[in-house]
């Protein structure tokens, strides 16, 4: 066997434990995501959206949507590298990875796309929720899974840097909770940036969960406060940086090696 | 060719523990191995390194006269090991344990499958496939670890303390199988363990490690004839009221008062031991030795070098220091 054979093998059995892990914890991983959704449609769409205004010429309800699926998307391929590869440290089973001859990058490609699979279920199971309650029809179909994809590549390897830094379980969930909260909640989810001052809206132009919403936002409904060239870059600029420091880290060993 | 072999090997964790100081060590291909040394040593340190479970300080590891440094992929994939502590996926099953680690290894699904259900035939556990692996009780989870070593059919199979909380039917089994992949499919075998009996069953080859340092090392059967001296425990038929002299034996009471310790020093016949104590009129019903002949080597060597400035290697080499402070049976 030559040593491309034996990564792809490698990297397929990896995405096929992860993919058996979120799927085994169904009613952990998938549903919450779409329970809140729902929620969000019934509130915000429903009864506090009745009395806004369009935005953007569109119904505040179908505004909501690709903000709402994005959300779950990054939450969830977040969520699935940080808690999986934190768990694979704490129960030691990392160890199988690094006695095996499976290359660092075979590794991390493994794991990320274990988050991609999370985070693109999620979102399809959001988007058929939302769906339910408009009537909308995606404007640019492939553009919005490539997006999708992306965005997930991008909050996979955010997730398994935290999970190389966390000793704890608490130090899994802070940076979800502190920074990826309210960077997903500024970042334009239930409204248009035009909406705020011009003070805020030079602020939220550093927020770069704001250009992954837009774009998304673009492909579904065709508008967006960003130009899309810029949405791809942010999300381009993010995965390389991600990337390199994620790779260097498993180079080093750090939190895995003594 | 060498399965292993290691130069000038050190490892400083963090806070300064120095686990290695410069180990030297070769291990033939068809080789059974032991690494013995008391807790804290720096056996699993050594073996975590040639593992690629912890970085080395300095010094080199080559494995198959492949370089660690150079080619780590090439030397993951003929090492098997069964490390000291679990460190599996405890809700994942058996079955899918193994096979992770043959697709790890590049090993097709169906393969896997095939293999896996070999070693796990092999090592009782396959009527226990679907079981999650915590469920397993603590000798299977060992034995578990050791279907998943061999299942890339490793040329090297490095066990850490293999036979810990092991029964000692399933232990007996455990070698039986152990010894049978050294000697008909010619895997070399390195473990440790804290059972002197079982590595003096096994191995052909040892070396004793402590503080960091190997302090010993031969065959088995070369370090026992170095041994100074047995430890026989005695029964004897009536109490006695006086410890009884007979030169050169030192003899100890025991806990019992029907039994006593009697050190025997080497090129001493027992027969003069038996001859002197009829002579006092002590009758002897049984004899046994007080552990096994290895473990008493252990221990004395180990006693020997807890002062490590000042291990006298003459000691070790089997012949008797002038200076009494550093030969002090004890
Ligand atoms: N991850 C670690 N961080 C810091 N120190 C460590 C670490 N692992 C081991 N040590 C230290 O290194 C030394 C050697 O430990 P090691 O585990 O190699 O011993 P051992 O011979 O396997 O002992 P045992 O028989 O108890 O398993 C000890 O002093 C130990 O405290
Ligand atoms: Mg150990």
């Amino acid at each position: 066997m030559n040593y491309w054979q034996v990564q792809w093998v490698a990297y397929l059995t990896l995405v096929r434990k992860e993919v058996r892990r979120f799927m085994r914890i169904w009613v952990q991983t998938i549903t919450p995501p779409a329970v809140n959704a729902v929620l969000y449609m019934i509130i915000f769409g429903g009864l506090i959206g009745t009395r806004i205004r369009e935005v953007d010429g569109f119904a505040y309800m179908d505004y909501l949507v690709p903000g709402i699926i994005m959300m779950g998307i990054i939450t969830n391929s977040y969520g699935n590298v940080v808690s999986s590869f934190f768990g694979s440290k704490l129960q030691k089973y990392v160890e199988e990875l690094l006695v095996s001859p499976v290359s660092n990058f075979t590794i991390l490609a493994g794991y990320v796309t274990g988050g991609v699979a999370r985070g693109v279920t999620v979102g399809l199971v959001v988007t058929a929720v939302s769906f339910l309650f408009t009537s909308l029809k995606p404007e640019y179909p492939v553009l919005m899974v490539l997006i999708a994809i992306l965005t997930s590549i991008m909050f996979s390897l955010g997730g398994f840097i935290n999970a190389v830094f966390a000793q704890t379980f608490d130090e899994c969930s802070i940076v979800p909770n502190f920074v990826l909260t309210p960077l997903t909640y500024l970042g334009g989810i239930f409204y248009s940036i035009s909406m705020l001052p011009p003070l805020a809206q030079k602020l939220s132009l550093f927020n770069p969960v704001l250009y992954m919403i837009n774009g998304f936002r673009f492909s579904i409904l065709g508008v967006s406060d960003i130009p899309l060239w810029q949405s791809f870059a942010v999300i381009g600029i993010f995965i390389a940086i991600l990337f390199t420091v994620a790779l260097t880290l498993l180079n080093r060993g750090t939190g895995i090696k003594a | 060719m060498q399965a292993l072999s290691i130069q000038n090997l050190t490892k400083t964790y963090d806070q300064d523990v120095q686990a290695l100081r410069g180990i030297n060590l070769d291990v033939a291909e068809g080789d059974f191995f032991a690494l013995l040394g008391p807790n804290g040593a720096g056996k699993s340190t050594a073996i975590g390194i040639i593992s690629s479970l912890v970085n080395k300080t300095s010094g080199s590891v080559q494995v198959f006269e492949h370089d660690l440094d150079k080619e780590p992929e090439r030397i993951k994939a003929s090492i098997g090991l069964v490390p000291q502590e679990f460190n599996f996926n405890s809700f994942d099953t058996v079955l899918n344990i193994v096979t992770n680690i043959a697709g790890y290894n590049g090993i097709g699904m169906r393969e896997s499958r095939r293999r896996a259900e070999h070693y796990l035939t092999r090592l009782d556990l396959w009527e226990k496939r679907n079981t999650a692996a915590r469920a397993l009780s603590g000798g299977m989870k060992r034995r578990l670890m050791i279907a998943r070593a061999l299942v890339h059919e490793p040329r090297l199979l490095i066990l850490d303390e293999p036979t810990a909380g092991v029964d000692i039917e399933i232990r007996r089994s455990m070698w039986e199988y152990l010894s049978s992949i050294n000697s008909e499919e010619g895997i070399t075998i390195m473990l440790t363990t804290h059972y002197l009996e079982e590595a003096e069953a096994l191995c052909k080859n040892v070396a004793i490690i402590d503080h960091g340092d190997i302090i010993e090392r031969g065959a088995v059967s070369e370090l026992l004839s170095r041994s100074m001296q047995e430890t026989f425990v005695l029964d004897i038929q009536d109490a006695l009221h006086e410890l009884p002299q007979v030169q050169p034996f030192l003899i100890r009471t025991c806990k019992d008062p029907l039994q006593i310790e009697v050190e025997v020093p080497k090129g001493h016949k027992i027969n003069d031991l038996f001859d002197g104590l009829s002579s006092l009129g002590i009758a002897v019903n049984s004899m046994r030795n007080k552990s096994n002949r290895l473990e008493e080597f252990f221990v004395r060597l180990v006693n020997q070098s807890g002062g490590r400035e000042e291990l006298d290697t003459s000691v070790l080499q089997g012949t008797p220091a002038e200076n009494g402070k550093n030969n002090t049976a004890t």
